[in-house]
């Protein structure tokens, strides 16, 4: 079974700072890590290597940098690693950006499953996985949180609703978008940390993936950000302390027109 | 390069260091050495500022930050308008149904598309996609539907991708919608990805404002970016339908008219259109949830403060009492306490109910990027310093096993239960 994960190198939000004064985001000297919602859809993808044999093979869009990303993939046991960048993809929104990880995958041509995280903790649009499924004219399952069974070219899977769950029988290939509960990802061993730093990371730009200039980048996005503003900051709150039984009345007070409509 | 600084026009005022989200402009003297954070603030002379391109993403939060149009940002020349987009007329709303119920998100999005369309002198449509759900229509029609595309089929019953997906898109390709929403949920979010590929439209996700620019009369729209630390707005002025999702509980239910009239236009398509590789076997609700926590108004949560998952029990009781959803923090899912389901936060769900009431929550920033939207915060915890009590609206600093029952007593009174 061949899969191939989609990852995303994002800001590690513990780390994200306010500056106060101008109330905007400190981004000096944060860390980059994996999309956290990734690191299920790494850990899954490994799991069904370990099933059923044949390779796993992450692939990024982004800058040079994220090939750290890719690394920290290969330590958790990734076979393949590739990174997709050029400055000619600056700019994608997700139209673009999941138009140049499709261009990769029919590059790589054997696959039977494509996982990616539900979304990125950046963005948090959930709309990259969809979208390479609609380039690729795949089937989709979103929000899979369990691997029911596989069984010849099908797979059962269970998606998570706001009510519950759906169980959802699919042929192969599709691609899956996966939630935290499917699985908990393991931790890089010593070996896979070794084998990460000499491992060679493949990087494909445009033109190796074939990728129409005018549907990539900035020129290949239907959207364009057109202002950024800080919201107006939460007024510092009301804190209440001591007799439990004041207390409550006084929140009681406060909340009575709010819970009463 | 696609974006400039015009260095006749940059004065080195810093605006744009400050908006860039990727930390990818600095300011530079006439040397071209780098005036640090701290020489910013003096004057530093023939100070302008330079983009690292290798940092750089093209998001462009700089350029209308630049007061003195000093950042270009240049697409590849579309500036002659494509003539067809004028064909493109009218507001769709996806209209949300499960098991045949209306979800609210969708009376909520034809209120805004009902305000919307006043703007643009259009009409608001809604479009309906399951089987055997004629009892809906008029209530559509009086929260602001004037026309309502139905496509019934038993094959299409519940929500699948591939056929809402194909259906959606036939339509679009048929009547030309200028503007198409939807609720930023589960279905939403998997259905409209989909469709705004194939029909290689401009989509925003979980948008928390909508408006019409009275110049352009094209849709702005707003939502929140990294955690909802920066607010964007965004446009899609070139590609039709311009598409977003939006999020629950955001835009007011406008109370409906019943005098209102709309037109039904039913719709059917070949069975191929209906058909779906990836099939719906069963769908399994979880009757422990009491209520949805995306559709709650009021979400009562717990955090490691609750010490086990016997003491939930407290907090449903509360919940009960309230009509509320309970919620969970990640340390309460990680412990097996609650299931994954009601996580909110980061990895959960991201939720901005009318009143969120936090129970031994500390308020890391994965928990508070999910709920910090509420209306209302009430946070209990018994650390003073607890993160939580920055961003509550009122803060209770006490024992939580002494606050809950009191509070689930007290509100009994009120709502008289």
């Amino acid at each position: 079974m061949n899969i191939i994960i989609c990852i995303k190198q994002v800001p590690e939000t513990t780390e994200v700072r306010i500056n106060p004064e101008t109330n905007t985001l400190i981004r000096e000297g944060v860390k980059s890590i994996i999309n956290p919602f990734d690191m299920y859809a790494i850990e899954e993808g490994m799991r069904l290597k370990e099933k059923f044999g044949g390779k796993t093979t992450v692939i990024t869009m982004g800058p040079p940098q994220a090939e750290a990303a890719l690394r920290e993939a290969i330590s958790m046991g990734i076979d393949e690693a590739i990174l997709l960048s050029d400055r000619a993809f600056a700019g994608s929104d997700t139209w673009a950006t999941s138009y140049t990880l499709s261009c990769a995958i029919k590059k790589i041509s054997q696959f039977d499953v494509i996982i990616c995280g539900k979304q990125a903790s950046d963005g948090d649009t959930a709309q990259v996985g969809p979208g390479i499924a609609a380039h690729l004219d795949l089937p989709q399952v979103t929000y899979v949180k369990k691997i029911e069974e596989i069984t010849d070219k099908k797979m059962r899977l269970e998606r998570l609703m706001e009510e519950g769950f759906e169980i959802i029988e699919t042929p192969l290939p599709v691609l899956l978008t996966v939630v935290k509960e499917i699985n908990e990802p393991r931790l890089p061993s010593l070996k896979g940390m070794i084998r990460a730093k000499q491992a060679k990371i493949i990087a494909w730009d445009a033109s190796d993936i074939q990728a129409e200039p005018s549907s990539i980048g900035l020129n290949g996005s239907p959207t364009q950000v057109v202002k950024i503003f800080t919201p107006a900051p939460r007024k510092s709150g009301q804190i209440f302390q001591g007799d439990t039984q004041g207390v409550v009345e006084k929140i009681a007070e406060l909340l009575k027109k709010d819970i009463l409509s | 390069m696609p974006i400039q600084i015009i260095v006749e026009k940059c004065t080195g005022c810093t605006l744009c260091v400050k908006v860039c989200p990727f930390d990818a402009i600095r300011m530079v003297d006439k040397k071209g050495l780098t005036c640090s954070g701290k020489q910013a603030g003096l004057t530093c002379s023939g100070r302008q500022a330079v983009i690292d391109l290798n940092k750089c993403t093209l998001c462009g939060a700089c350029v209308p930050a630049c007061k003195l149009k000093a950042v270009v940002l240049e697409k590849e020349d579309k500036s002659a308008p494509n003539p067809s987009l004028k064909d493109y007329k009218g507001i769709w709303v996806f209209i949300e149904q499960k098991n045949g119920k209306i979800q609210s998100v969708s009376y909520e999005l034809l209120s805004k598309a009902k305000e919307l369309a006043k703007k643009l002198s259009c009409a608001v449509s809604g479009v309906l996609i399951g089987n055997d759900l004629d009892e809906h229509l008029d209530e559509l029609i009086w929260h602001g539907a004037d026309n309502i595309y139905l496509v019934e089929a038993p094959q299409i019953t519940n929500f699948q991708d591939e056929p809402y997906a194909n259906i959606l898109i036939k339509l679009i390709q048929k009547y030309k919608p200028e503007i198409l929403l939807c609720g930023a949920t589960a279905i939403g979010r998997s259905l409209i990805s989909r469709v705004a590929i194939t029909v290689k439209a401009g989509l925003t996700a979980d948008c928390t404002e909508l408006d019409i620019d009275p110049g352009r009369k094209i849709l702005l729209q707003t939502r929140p970016a990294f955690g909802g630390n920066i607010m964007a707005t965004i446009i899609s002025p070139n590609y039709r339908p311009q598409m977003a999702t939006v999020r629950h509980k955001v835009m007011p239910i406008m109370p409906p008219d019943k005098n209102r009239k709309g037109k039904i236009i039913r719709e059917s398509f070949n069975s191929s259109v209906y058909a779906s590789r990836a099939k719906l076997l069963d769908i399994v609700e979880e009757i422990e949830t009491l209520v949805n926590l995306s559709e709650a108004d009021i979400i009562v949560s717990g955090g490691r403060g609750m010490n086990g998952a016997k003491n939930f029990k407290l907090l449903e009781e509360l919940a009960h009492v309230l009509g509320a959803a309970v919620g969970a923090s990640r340390a309460a899912v990680d412990s097996d306490w609650m299931p994954y389901s009601h996580q909110v936060g980061q990895t959960g769900r991201t939720v901005a109910p009318k009143l969120y009431i936090a129970c031994g929550i500390s308020g890391q920033i994965q928990h508070l990027v999910g709920m910090q939207s509420s209306k209302i915060i009430l946070a209990i915890n018994k650390d003073p310093d607890a993160p939580i009590f920055k961003v509550a609206t009122y803060g209770i600093v006490g024992d939580i096993f002494e606050i809950i029952p009191a509070l689930t007593k007290k509100f009994k009174e009120i709502l008289k239960k």
